[in-house]
């Protein structure tokens, strides 16, 4: 077991710490053919699974009146920078709910967090 | 054909330097002693006999500590024969480290022996797909085999026909996985893919 830490030690890199409930900013790198750049994606983070190496988040946001997830690895050397915009207050580890709610009812008070 | 035996730790999964993340099986692969080396004319084929891992003395019997110790070396779990490869230059009681005879980018075949899964229905263990559906005035078929054979002729059940029975716990030999990393300091060796066998089990691990 020490054996396989061992291993997930390696990808595992500083990242600043969130959890579900805050808005956070992935600037996320997007190879197109050859040419590399970088995608900027905000949302609330849903849900936060798996651990080690193998950790991994889900980012939701409303874009064009369409609701749009999406998963990213923790320690994928493809997030070039993740900025945390927002500490929200939620009374749960995974957000689900979210995507039955609509507009204003969608919203996560702020709290002040550190 | 060269090889080591090792023993599976388990799986994670890494990223390599284009990003890709890949799930990866974690052995730990040697060092195996040389305790044999057959040869053509004394035994009627070239193979080199390689062993793993320490055992207590007094859990060895004499036939054994015999063995082990005309190589030169302490008791062993277990002992495996590789045919058709005489590692050059090397003696008995020699070892044989992970990076002699692997490097990152190698293709292996990797050989154990799979879990045992108990008494399972042909669903399981030979993919059938049961009998119809649940409606229609059925029930208690939804797994079942079928007909397993004809009345009058042939009027029997034909041998091998496939039915439910013991499964796992079989030899299976897992070809053509890459070799990600190679660690040389812990004994690791990072194959991209599926080991047979649960956490802890000997495997084989073949150059391909």
């Amino acid at each position: 077991m020490e054996k396989l830490n061992l291993i997930e030690q390696t990808q595992v890199k500083d990242i600043p710490e969130f959890r579900a409930g805050d808005t956070v900013n992935v600037h996320y790198r997007v190879r197109e053919g050859d040419k590399e750049r970088i995608q900027q994606y905000e949302g609330v983070v849903i849900n936060m699974r798996g651990s080690g190496a193998n950790k991994t988040f889900t980012v939701r946001k409303i874009s064009s009146n369409v609701g749009v997830e999406r998963i990213f690895p923790l320690y994928s050397p493809s997030i070039a920078q993740l900025d945390v915009k927002k500490r929200g207050k939620v009374r749960r580890a995974k957000l689900f709910y979210l995507r039955e709610l609509r507009g204003k009812a969608a919203r996560i008070k702020e709290v002040s967090r550190k | 054909m060269s090889g080591l035996l090792g023993k599976k730790i388990g799986m994670t999964s890494i990223f390599d330097q284009a990003g890709n993340h890949l799930p990866v099986t974690v052995i730990e692969v040697g060092p195996c002693t040389i305790t044999q080396i057959k040869r053509q004319d004394t035994d009627g084929y070239d193979a080199v006999q390689l062993s793993f891992e320490d055992k207590k003395e007094k859990a060895t019997t004499n036939a054994l500590k015999g063995h082990f110790s005309k190589a030169g070396s302490t008791p062993k779990r277990y002992v495996r024969e590789f045919r058709d490869y005489i590692p050059e230059g090397l003696e008995l009681g020699d070892h044989l480290e992970l990076s002699d005879v692997f490097k990152e980018g190698d293709r292996v075949n990797v050989a154990g022996t799979s879990k045992g899964k108990g008494f399972q229905g042909v669903v399981k263990r030979h993919g059938f797909r049961g009998v119809g559906g649940r409606t229609h005035g059925q029930h208690n078929r939804e797994r079942a085999p079928g007909s397993i054979g004809q009345s009058s002729d042939p009027s029997k059940v034909f041998k091998g026909m496939r039915m439910g029975g013991r499964m796992g716990n079989v030899r299976v030999t897992t070809k053509q996985l890459q070799i990600v990393k190679v660690i040389p300091e812990s004994n690791l060796i990072l194959l991209k893919g599926s080991v047979p066998g649960p956490k802890g089990r000997l495997v084989e691990i073949h150059n391909a």
